[in-house]
């Protein structure tokens, strides 16, 4: 059916001589509480069938109505997505036949998407900044899960029949679509994972979507094409369908890309046709051709009403924008005064938001990071928890630092203290308070641990009288050992330089 | 000039997935030929002046508020199924759909 070979190109050679073009359309599922266009729920994980309404599942004389909360967070993507919003915009029937939809239609959006001709600017990892420009944003609903049952592994081949849910019949989507970005070159696979992830932070800092990937709120079709570097006319595109998690939008940009120069080398054609993605062997296989099946015979839906948008709602709606994700980062960035990888490894471990609250509630941004970037994220590790899992506040973070500045316990104490925050013993002063921990730092105590390790180790006291103070080191075991762990190393040192006469 | 051929009559039949045979292509094609040519009429009393329009009473923006009302019950859902397993419908496997 298709003359496509598994053969492929070693990418930079390929890129030598083809300039890859990319498109993608995203689907972002909306977290609103009811379906688009009837009041059930919409909601994940729910026992099969249970969300289901008549118009859900297209039974005769049913009357859809659009909610007005997935209008408006249609809306909102749009504006952060710098799109202009349709001051008029209607739905339309998309017509298929398949047991996803019982409707034989996905009620969607056709020639008048409520966004369009927006863009986002994509900072790639060493800050270079690429243009993604929007085509559109349209409103449409999700379909039906099917679940093929037999044959080998859930896979629709040699499946021997399917069973369905309709709980996701209905969730409302918005479909974004760009338009086709050329120039990326070497940095297609880079710009694409790049551009999905911008997309699915857009949508969960506007609080629109869930943004799970791995869940399906957020998915990926990308598009792929080459044209020789001479050429002035796109090459034939396939779309890879369904590449769900980020590091999958990278690696199937690329293997496309590596195929198709292989199959243009050749001097074969590219079949326009939908790939699917396998997560296995990162490859792509031949799904179906585009043809008749994208014939879908749109027609405007007569059972529902336009929607006009006025002006004052829109603005009221863009008034409610958060500041964009890439801004607010550039902000934090610039007031906590990190260091470029410094930063980097902050955004990567996903603590911005816990080292923002950390900063306002008080503490230095150089303190904060070194809490959430250190001890809090080993004890994560530790638990295999995510971060924000573990029950630590930035008030906890504060606490425990202005216990060491007021000298009350020291650093080793303090990360005891933690673990005993997270076992929800309480605040970190009621936790000093109950176990004893308080630094020993009244120095009768003090001078007396010293002078028993200065008159255990007369050697290492000739050593410091000689000038080398950093063998006041060896001091400082017997020292802790008698203070058990909660002397203030700072003062020992103190105190062991005034016994000498230093 | 016929507005449908019977290999439009084929191609919508594939579509739709129903299977036709060769009388019921030739009795459907005229039958379709007869609405389309119906329909066209209208274009030619409309002026270019007039909008296309799907719904015949100028409403706009008829929107509900989020909120979750009645689902129908598993049984209810299933009354239809031709069959069911594990609370959910059960249809043939069908090969590469979208």
């Amino acid at each position: 059916m298709s003359n496509y070979t598994d053969e492929l190109v070693d990418f930079d050679e390929a890129l030598d001589r083809y300039d890859p073009v990319l498109g993608f359309e995203v689907h972002v599922e909306l977290n609103t509480k009811t379906k688009m266009f009837s009041d059930a729920p919409n909601a994940f994980g729910d026992d099969p069938n249970t969300n289901v309404t008549p118009v859900d599942l297209g039974l005769p004389g049913v009357l859809p109505v659009v909610n007005k909360t997935a209008v408006e967070y249609s809306i909102l993507i749009g504006l952060a997505l710098n799109c202009q919003i349709a001051e008029k915009c209607g739905f339309a029937r998309k017509n298929y036949f398949y047991p996803d939809t019982p409707k034989n239609f996905q009620t969607s959006q056709y020639d008048d998407p409520i966004a369009y001709d927006g863009y986002l600017d994509i900072e790639l990892e060493d800050g270079e900044v690429f243009r993604v420009e929007i085509e559109r944003a349209h409103m449409e609903e999700d379909a039906g899960k099917l679940t093929h049952m037999g044959g080998a592994a859930g896979r629709i081949q040699g499946a021997d029949y399917s069973l369905v849910d309709y709980n996701r019949a209905g969730v409302p989507l918005v479909e974004i679509v760009t338009k086709p970005i050329v120039g990326a070159g070497k940095r297609a696979p880079e710009l694409a994972r790049a551009y999905v992830a911008a997309v699915r932070e857009i949508v969960k800092n506007l609080g629109v979507s869930d943004a799970k990937m791995e869940r399906g709120n957020v998915r990926c079709d990308a598009n792929v094409s080459l044209m020789p570097k001479d050429a002035d006319k796109f090459g034939t595109r396939t779309e890879t369908k369904n590449v769900n998690s980020l590091r999958a939008v990278e690696h199937a940009v690329r293997f496309e890309i590596e195929r198709h120069a292989a199959v243009l080398d050749s001097g074969a054609k590219i079949v326009q046709e939908t790939r699917h993605w396998h997560e296995d062997t990162r490859s792509t296989t031949s799904g179906r051709p585009k043809s008749d099946a994208d014939d879908y015979r749109y027609f405007p839906e007569p059972d529902l009403v336009p929607i006009v948008t006025t002006a004052q709602w829109v603005e009221e709606l863009r008034s409610r924008l958060p500041e964009p994700p890439a801004e607010r980062r550039k902000r934090l960035k610039a007031e906590w005064g990190y260091a470029d990888k410094e930063f980097r490894d902050v955004v990567n471990a996903g603590v911005l938001d816990e080292i923002e609250a950390t900063v306002a509630a008080g503490a230095s941004a150089a303190v904060a990071r070194k809490w959430w970037m250190g001890e809090i994220a080993r004890l994560a590790k530790a638990a295999d928890k995510d971060i924000a899992d573990l029950g630590v506040t930035p008030a906890t973070i504060v606490e425990l630092n202005s216990l060491i500045e007021g000298k009350k316990i020291n650093d080793k104490i303090a990360r005891q203290v933690l673990e005993f925050v997270i076992a929800g013993e309480g605040t970190p002063s009621e936790i000093v308070e109950k176990r004893s921990l308080a630094v020993v730092n009244d120095d009768d105590a003090l001078g007396k641990a010293v002078d028993d390790a200065m008159a255990a180790m007369p050697d290492v006291v000739e050593k410091i009288k000689g000038g080398k103070m950093q063998a006041i080191g060896a001091l400082m075991g017997p020292v802790m050992k008698a203070t058990r762990g909660q002397a203030d190393a700072g003062r020992v040192r103190e105190i062991v330089m005034e016994k000498l006469g230093l | 000039m016929s507005a449908i051929s019977r290999e439009d009559v084929v191609h919508l039949a594939h579509l739709a997935h129903i299977e036709m045979s060769g009388a019921e292509l030739d009795k459907m094609t005229g039958e379709l030929d007869a609405i389309v040519g119906a329909i066209a009429s209208v274009s030619e009393v409309a002026s270019s002046d007039v909008p296309a329009t799907s719904h015949p009473i100028p409403l706009t923006n008829v929107l509900r508020e989020d909120t979750v009302g009645q689902t129908l019950s598993i049984d209810e859902v299933l009354l239809n199924a031709p069959d069911s397993d594990s609370d959910r419908f059960k249809v043939p496997a069908i090969l590469d759909g979208e």
